[in-house]
Formats: C-alpha cells, structure tokens, sequence
C-alpha cells in the first residue's frame, strides 16, 4: 500500500492510476492517523511553494510527516514540487521548506549570451544518473521524462544528487539522501520510463 | 504529438495502444461541441486518462473555469481553448490565474486569406477576419502556455504543413508553438521542424490509418539529425 499525501495541490489521479497501471494500491489521505501508519509515501505536487507549505501546516501534517521521514525513515518520494518542499528554501516564496535536503530552490536564470529558452522547461527530456540508486534500475541516460517546473533544486551536498538533466545549463533533476527522494519530473506522466522508476520506488525499497 | 477527435465510435483501448506507441502527449479535441453547444465528455476524459501514462490536454467547447476545473479533476493535464478564447480573451488570464500557465493551450485555427493568414472559430465555420500572429501575441501576452496552431487551409490535406503560417507565429511568440495540419509523409515533420521553427508537431490522419508510424516519423527526423527525445 502506498500512502499518497492529498494536501490540496493538483491533480493526484495520474499518480493513483499509474500506480494502479503497475499493479499496487495506493491511498490518497490528508489524515493524520492514516499517514502515521504508512510504509511508503508519495509526496505529490503543482502549484506553488509557499502555498504548499501553507497547506500541509493547515493540514497538520508537518509533525506527521517528520515522524515518518526522519525518525521511522521509511521511503518517501516527493514528485515535482514536492520534490522542491524537500529543500530548505525556495526562491518562489517565503516559507522554510520541509528541510529534509540541504538545499534551496531557485528559479531558471538564463545569462544573456545562451540561448534565451522558454520557462517553464516543459516538455521531455533525458536523465544523466550520477550515483547509483536502486530508484535508477533500469533506467539510464536515454531514459526520457516529462517536466513541467520553472524552479529548481540546488543541492548544498553533491553526494545527494541522484541525477542531472540539460537545460540552458546542467540542472539537479533527481535528489536521494537515504530514504528520501525526489524528482522533477512527473514519472506518472512519463510512461514506460516513469512506471519503471515509480515501481523501482515500490519494490525495492 | 496524437490528436484524437471525438465521435461516437471513440475506442479508448485504441488511445491506449496509441500511448504505448511512442506518442509524447495526447490533444483529445471534441471539436463539434461549441457548435452543438454541448460540455466535452468528462467521463470519455475520465476513462481515457486512466488509460494512459503521458500528458494529456482536453479541449472543446470549454468556456468556464468551472468546466475546465472539471475535465482537469477528471484527469486532463492541460485545457485547450479556442472560440471562447476568441469571445472573451480574457479568459485566457483567468484559466491562467487560477490553474498556471502551464495549463492552458490556445488553440488558434487559421485559413489563408488574400490578406494573409486569418483566425477562424467554431471549428473552422466562422472567420473573424483577426490577423492570426496578432492574435498569436496577445494570447502569449494574456498567459497562454503553448499554442496548438492548426492550418485549415492544410488540414486533411497530407500535403504538408503550413510552413510559413508556423514560422510567423513561431517567430512571433516565446512560448512553444505545436504545429498542426496536413502532415501526410515523414517529410512534412522535418520541414515543420526546420523551416517552420515549430517546438512540436501534431498529426492525427497519418498516424490513425496507419500510413506511418510514430516511430518511423522519429526515426526518420533522427536520420535527418533533428534532436527529438526518443
């Protein structure tokens, strides 16, 4: 069972029907007492930072969440922007991030010489794996993925970097630091490509 | 990129095959609902997004936040909006406003006039005698996300894509412009990549009949050294 946290930021269904696809059941909960007894959690998200974590403070998931990642660490993965609440701060809004990974979010910034390239990065693209992770099997750099974000993670430890991809510049597209994870991308967008990695994240962790 | 268009034979089981055969994003456009005055199917929406695993944008008659916030909670990734765009272009801010940019696809149709390329609305039947680049800016400006550009004059057609309508357009606006409309041979894609400065392309007839296949398309820009994700 995979406890998928509904904190009020976008569409989670694609999540719940890839899962589904892969052949698991999910549930889909802002309950306090349901989160506390999860094995596996999957951290969703589209919208903005400082609403996001306006939204799970309202939600009085903060300590539950801190309970499962920190002190139980069991698997979470954080999608998009729940990926980026894993960080410190994000340069989108005021709030402290869950703080999980050390690091900030900030937006794309182009220099003026380099090809001025739309934001947000929407669309495919490909993944440089740069340490070796169980969430990665079967995956490698031809693997493509779907973006659709304006910020990004920077990670203040290299060793956390799970993996890169190009735009504009050399960006952090993948994070792990034991067991937390997070993507940019949306694997249950992603399709063979993100039911790979969403079942990895299931089975072998 | 696959278009679907709706009708009563609609086989989701084939949109499914369809997101196993190497298709990027799927555009499933009811395009007779603002004539027939009726909502798009949320439960066609419903069932096709449970059957897939890429995004997915919905359009058709949407002319409501409400509406549009019920085929994105039945699974659609992304609104696309057309005539209602044309009446009210403030509604393009708003459907930015409330669910991001990132949502919302202006679809402008567009016929070759002896004044150039002009917009056409409900489906194609009406000319609005609006200049298609200029209309192609204020969209950008009002907070369209990307563009799904689609020649009427080249639609059905297989003869080619509308090169210098794309480039127009393409060179017009930042955001991603999706060209649409008379491809019938691998050929047309490199043209609409190259000449036409397109971000992506979207077919619906050559890949339906099985004429070619999605992955023959690729391989074929690849061959011609068009970086495309594979």
């Amino acid at each position: 069972m995979i406890t998928i946290i509904d904190y009020k930021m976008g569409n989670i269904g694609s999540v719940v029907n890839m899962i589904k696809k892969i052949g698991y059941e999910s549930l889909v909960t802002s309950d306090v007492q349901k989160i506390l007894s999860a094995q596996k959690i999957i951290l969703p998200g589209v919208g903005h930072f400082d609403k996001a974590m306006r939204n799970l403070h309202e939600l009085n998931l903060i300590g539950v969440l801190n309970q499962k990642a920190i002190i139980e660490k069991v698997p979470i993965l954080g999608i998009c922007l729940g990926m980026q609440l894993l960080s410190e701060v994000s340069e989108e809004g005021n709030s402290n991030g869950l703080g999980w990974i050390k690091g900030e979010v900030r937006r794309f910034a182009f220099d003026e010489n380099s090809k001025k390239l739309k934001i947000p990065h929407m669309g495919w693209n490909t993944i440089n794996p740069i340490k070796d992770s169980p969430l990665l099997e079967n995956l490698n750099n031809n693997s493509r993925f779907y973006f659709v974000h304006s910020y990004h993670f920077i990670c203040q430890n290299p060793e956390d970097i799970l993996c890169t991809t190009e735009y504009g510049y050399t960006f952090v597209s993948a994070i792990s630091h034991n067991n937390i994870m997070g993507v940019q991308f949306h694997p249950e967008k992603s399709h063979k490509f993100g039911m790979t990695l969403l079942k990895n994240f299931i089975e072998k962790f | 990129m696959v278009e679907h268009l709706l009708n009563e034979n609609f086989d989701i089981e084939n949109s499914f095959l369809i997101g196993d055969r190497e298709t990027d994003e799927l555009v499933l456009l009811d395009i007779s609902a603002t004539l027939e005055g009726r909502e798009t199917f949320t439960q066609v929406v419903s069932d096709v997004a449970k059957a897939i695993a890429i995004p997915f944008t919905v359009g058709g008659g949407i002319s409501s936040i409400e509406h549009a916030e019920k085929l994105l909670k039945a699974g659609a990734d992304k609104i696309s909006v057309n005539t209602a765009a044309i009446k009210n272009p403030r509604f393009i801010g708003q459907l930015a406003e409330e669910f991001g940019s990132q949502c919302v696809v202006v679809a402008i149709d567009a016929i070759l006039t002896v004044k150039g390329w002009e917009v056409v609305s409900h489906a194609g039947t009406v000319e609005t005698g609006i200049t298609a680049s200029k209309w192609a800016k204020t969209c950008e400006i009002l907070g369209a996300g990307e563009i799904l550009l689609t020649s009427h004059t080249s639609d059905g057609t297989r003869a080619g894509f509308a090169i210098d309508l794309t480039r127009e357009i393409a060179q017009m606006v930042a955001i991603p412009v999706i060209a649409s409309g008379g491809a019938g041979k691998p050929e047309h894609f490199v043209d609409v990549f190259t000449k036409g400065k397109a971000n992506a392309a979207l077919a619906a007839g050559i890949f339906h009949y099985h004429q070619f296949s999605i992955s023959e398309v690729k391989d074929y820009l690849l061959s011609k050294g068009i970086l495309i994700r594979y």
